[in-house]
């Protein structure tokens, strides 16, 4: 079967930003992407967890992904300049994908 | 004053407190208790609706007239100006950066719709009566602190190398901050209960009155363990002088607010409550303010510090001091 490269965005980020990091993806064209809630963890900001938090402010979330190659550069700027003040992590990975042109 | 430490000390055994206690103590013990994070979201949605709805049924029952105002612009003013003193007292007594400080000021500004509640469980147990409108302050007391934070940042020059990446997204952030759940829903149903009055009461009382103490309790339960495991992962954090600000501030605030009830006029049980809205600290919509506005602020400091010192010492022991000022204030 044939498969097409793509490239897959998984964001690390704090809770109370996702919704500026969707509109991000979406004034980007990004058509599909999943959020995933991080049940716990640490980094070098500290530790987190979601159990039993009153306030998003000490939650994560994970965002996955997949863009086109020629897509990632402008996407990966605008999401750098959005998140670089704030705790997270947003790595990118080579994919393969069945459906090319949906991504 | 055998009166008041009889309250003292039945505050300390009421239920609500003690299930505070266990939760903490189950947290310091590293006891694997816990309560799912959904059912932590719905019991604090259900406290918001009912404190809110209730509110609104008393605004509905006492009518308008200039004493609601004058309170609603008092809790206004002391949100708003309470940040201000707390970041110099901050500067004053610890060594914190300037945007820790900032934060933390702006939760000392805002207010803590469960120490609220704690404090008017009390008054009904102790059958002090209150001016019902008191909730509507508690909504108009949440953001006027983040607003003082934001002054307080552009005015030190903590921020200054984000000054243009903090005004690009000024808009969003109001617009975020506007939009907090717990904002929306808690003013929702405050305007809820004035439209829908006694009737709306009568209807859905028994949800709204009847569960609201054993909610509290298992909300506190759940508070008791972020509050240790707040504490137990933020001790590296608050130094002597920080913890000491976590107590001596509530009790400023308090005098403030009980000051502020003194002139206005109202009753004893309306200025207890006014000084335990001054008194308290924020821990739901200011700290995802503060994530969006200052991500560079620590909430290992401003969190462990709201949550694991002043939500405890305010829930113990701030209260029936409250009540203390509520008396020498009220009228």
């Amino acid at each position: 079967m044939e498969t097409f490269a793509k490239k897959r965005l998984e964001a690390f980020i704090e809770s109370p930003v996702l919704h500026r990091f969707i509109g991000i993806l979406e004034s980007q064209g990004v058509r599909g992407y999943s959020v995933l809630p991080v049940v716990s963890g640490s980094g070098s900001d500290g530790v987190w967890s979601r159990e039993g938090s009153v306030t998003a402010a000490g939650q994560m979330v994970a965002v996955v992904c997949i863009v086109s190659p020629e897509a990632l550069e402008p996407l990966l700027d605008k999401a750098f300049a959005m998140l670089s003040r704030h705790m997270g992590i947003v790595s990118v990975s080579d994919c393969e994908v069945m459906r090319g042109d949906r991504f | 004053m055998h009166d008041i430490l009889n309250l003292a000390g039945s505050n300390l055994l009421s239920p609500p407190v003690l299930f505070f206690a266990l939760g903490f103590a189950a947290s310091f013990a590293r006891s694997d208790l816990e309560v799912p994070q959904a059912v932590a979201k719905a019991l604090s949605l259900y406290l918001l609706l009912a404190i809110g709805f209730k509110g609104g049924v008393a605004v509905a029952s006492h009518g308008l007239d200039t004493k609601l105002v004058s309170t609603l612009a008092a809790g206004i003013v002391l949100s708003a100006a309470i940040p201000f003193l707390a970041f110099a007292l901050l500067r004053i007594v610890t060594n914190l950066p300037r945007v820790d400080a900032v934060a933390v000021a702006a939760h000392y500004g805002s207010i803590s719709i469960v120490t609220f509640a704690a404090a008017t469980s009390v008054l009904a147990t102790s059958g002090i009566d209150y001016e019902g409108y008191l909730v509507a302050v508690a909504a108009v007391m949440e953001t006027p602190a983040i607003v003082s934070a934001l002054l307080l940042l552009r005015w030190s020059g903590a921020n200054d190398d984000q000054g243009e990446n903090a005004n690009a997204s000024a808009s969003e952030l109001w617009r975020e901050i506007a939009l907090n759940g717990s904002i929306v829903l808690l003013t929702g149903a405050f305007v809820i209960g004035w439209v829908t009055g006694e009737k709306g009461l009568g209807d859905i009382a028994g949800f709204v009155v009847d569960p609201f103490k054993g909610v509290l309790c298992l909300f506190l339960l759940d508070m008791g363990l972020v509050a240790g495991r707040g504490m137990r992962q933020g001790a590296r954090d608050l130094s002597l002088p920080l913890v000491g600000f976590g107590i001596v501030m509530p009790l400023i605030g308090g005098v403030l607010g009980a000051g502020a009830a003194a002139v206005i006029g109202l009753s004893a049980g309306g200025a207890m409550l006014l000084a335990t809205l001054a008194a308290s600290a924020s821990y739901i919509a200011v700290p995802a303010a503060m994530r969006l506005a200052i991500p560079e602020a620590r909430p290992s400091i401003y969190l462990s510090l709201s949550l694991g010192v002043t939500f405890p010492f305010n829930l113990t022991l701030g209260i029936p001091v409250y009540v203390i000022l509520g008396n020498i204030a009220g009228s």
